[in-house]
């Protein structure tokens, strides 16, 4: 039994990896159009406004950078893909299959990360060539505890957008709920400014929000700056079985609504 | 050109998709919600940047204010007219139902650029006007008819080269197939029209006046609104909304001639 489940997921993700590698001049363009960070770095610097907030220009490059790094390998669009699925009534074949929908779209996911990483690099070198003075090597225990916990976050916005998405079955049209869900998570995540220099009348509720620990914790602890990493990743953790037993009851009363639609 | 005939088509296009567009209610009342929301978001990283200092690229808040309104205008103009339609240029060929918009009696960039139009984006433009009036009193802005009528001309100037940076993307679709995040890049780089573009580092503001002209698109209207833009700024946009007008109108015609259907 177990042998045979891993049989399938392992047959699953080297198809989508084939499938995502035709893609690849997609997938670049998609790595470049996340450099948002570099720019908001640019401002960040350029006008000397991280004086007040007590991190050297430096500290901030590496932030920007590792937010960058982050938000690359976090990225969730799930939503759309099963909207569309739904609309064409692929949903239905994938019902019967004995293996959930949703760890196809899961492989898709991870085998979509795996292609974009070396575009991700590449980008990343361009930025340490005009940075030189901000280049980096984390230690390997920083490297594998950011990699955990930029996953936590992939998982967070994974199961976020499939209970979203399991919305489909009542509504058609789920993915203007996740547009509506994407405006907090693109200004509090911490992509466009470190949570820390917020104002304390937004950090007093923030972190009781899963938003904080999107990008702002793996961020930081990537490039190596002073947060509770054990707390930020148990919260992390909660985040998930949170989100998850969430996803499985909308799924399970989805579901039984569901009508065929399409063939 | 019959420009009577294009209005009356153009009127046809509006009403089929404002009745698409009016299925599905809720989802007006989702879509106005995250207009007003990421219009909070925005001025929200502005008041971060400004508390800590009092201006940055000689810009105070009141005054980047303005250009976060102009933005959110042309956003809403992009989210109206252009976003739908351009989207759909993907699916004309892919599908190769280009064949029925080339067959038709009408210009083809104006059906591609025109057919769809999507409400929610209105909902913006009126957001935009609004955070602009707010401004108005803010600054203490008086505008007499003539700085209005230049104001009229910077927009319209910018609205162009909007369209023209989309349709030129869009118009790639013919050799490329998939374009649709070579759209997500040129978003992204939009985006940072929301701040003044002095804040920059000298090699960026370079970028975003020639490989990508943000400059144009929101921060000289701004500056026409303050009174601070001298003539050769207003000149040189009017001259590079004209000369991206005519490219893309070019490269269209010149793509077409690579077209070579799909399925069938």
């Amino acid at each position: 039994m177990t042998n045979l489940s891993i049989y399938k997921l392992s047959t699953l993700f080297k198809t989508q990896y084939a499938n995502m590698l035709e893609y690849r001049a997609e997938i670049a363009l998609w790595a470049i159009s996340g450099v948002i960070p570099f720019f908001m770095l640019n401002i960040w610097t350029n006008n000397g406004l991280n004086e007040s907030i007590n991190i050297s220009n430096v500290m901030l490059s590496r932030y920007f950078l590792s937010a960058f790094f982050v938000r690359q390998f976090s990225v969730v669009w799930v939503v759309f893909t099963f909207e569309e699925d739904a609309l064409l009534g692929k949903v239905s074949p994938y019902l019967i299959q004995p293996l959930h929908p949703f760890m196809r779209y899961f492989a898709q996911h991870i085998a979509e990360q795996i292609t974009r990483f070396p575009f991700a690099l590449f980008i990343a070198s361009f930025f340490f060539i005009f940075n030189p003075q901000s280049l980096w090597i984390p230690s390997l225990f920083t490297i594998t505890i950011s990699v955990i916990s930029t996953f936590f976050s992939f998982l967070i916005q994974f199961l976020m957008q499939s209970i979203i998405a399991s919305f489909c079955f009542w509504t058609e049209k789920a993915s203007s709920i996740e547009k509506l869900l994407f405006i907090p998570t693109l200004f509090l995540s911490g992509l466009l400014a470190p949570v820390s220099s917020f104002p304390s009348y937004v950090k007093s509720w923030i972190y009781l929000t899963p938003f904080p620990y999107l990008i702002d914790l793996p961020a930081n602890i990537l490039s190596g700056n002073q947060v509770n990493i054990i707390e930020g990743i148990f919260i992390q953790f909660l985040w998930i079985i949170l989100f998850f037993s969430i996803f499985k009851k909308v799924w399970k009363s989805g579901t039984k609504k569901f009508t065929a639609m399409g063939l | 050109m019959n420009i009577k005939k294009y209005l009356k088509v153009y009127s046809y296009f509006n009403y089929s998709s404002f009745s698409i567009e009016l299925e599905y209610k809720i989802n007006l009342f989702i879509d106005l919600l995250t207009s007003i929301l990421g219009l909070i978001g925005s001025v929200f990283l502005l008041s971060i940047f400004f508390s800590n200092t009092e201006e940055i690229g000689g810009w105070n808040f009141n005054q980047a204010l303005i250009i976060q309104g102009i933005y959110t205008i042309l956003n809403g103009v992009t989210n109206t007219w252009f976003n739908p339609n351009l989207k759909e240029i993907v699916n004309y060929i892919r599908e190769g139902t280009l064949d029925y918009v080339l067959l038709k009696p009408i210009d083809s960039q104006f059906w591609i650029s025109f057919k769809r139009i999507s409400p929610t984006g209105l909902i913006e433009i009126f957001l935009g006007f609004f955070v602009i009036s707010y401004c108005f009193y803010l600054n203490k802005i008086s505008l007499n008819i003539w700085s209005s009528i230049i104001l009229i001309i910077t927009l319209i100037c910018s609205i162009s080269i909007l369209y023209s940076l989309w349709f030129l993307i869009s118009t790639t679709t013919i050799w490329f197939v998939k374009t649709w995040n070579a759209t997500e890049v040129l978003r992204s780089f939009l985006y940072m029209g929301r701040f003044p573009m002095d804040s920059f580092s000298f090699s960026l503001r370079i970028f975003f006046s020639t490989v990508i002209p943000i400059t144009f698109i929101t921060t000289i209207p701004s500056e026409v609104l303050l009174g601070l833009s001298p003539a050769w700024k207003i000149i040189l946009e009017v001259i590079v909304s004209m000369t991206f007008l005519i490219f893309s109108r070019r490269f269209w015609k010149f793509a077409l001639r690579f077209y070579t259907s799909a399925s069938s």
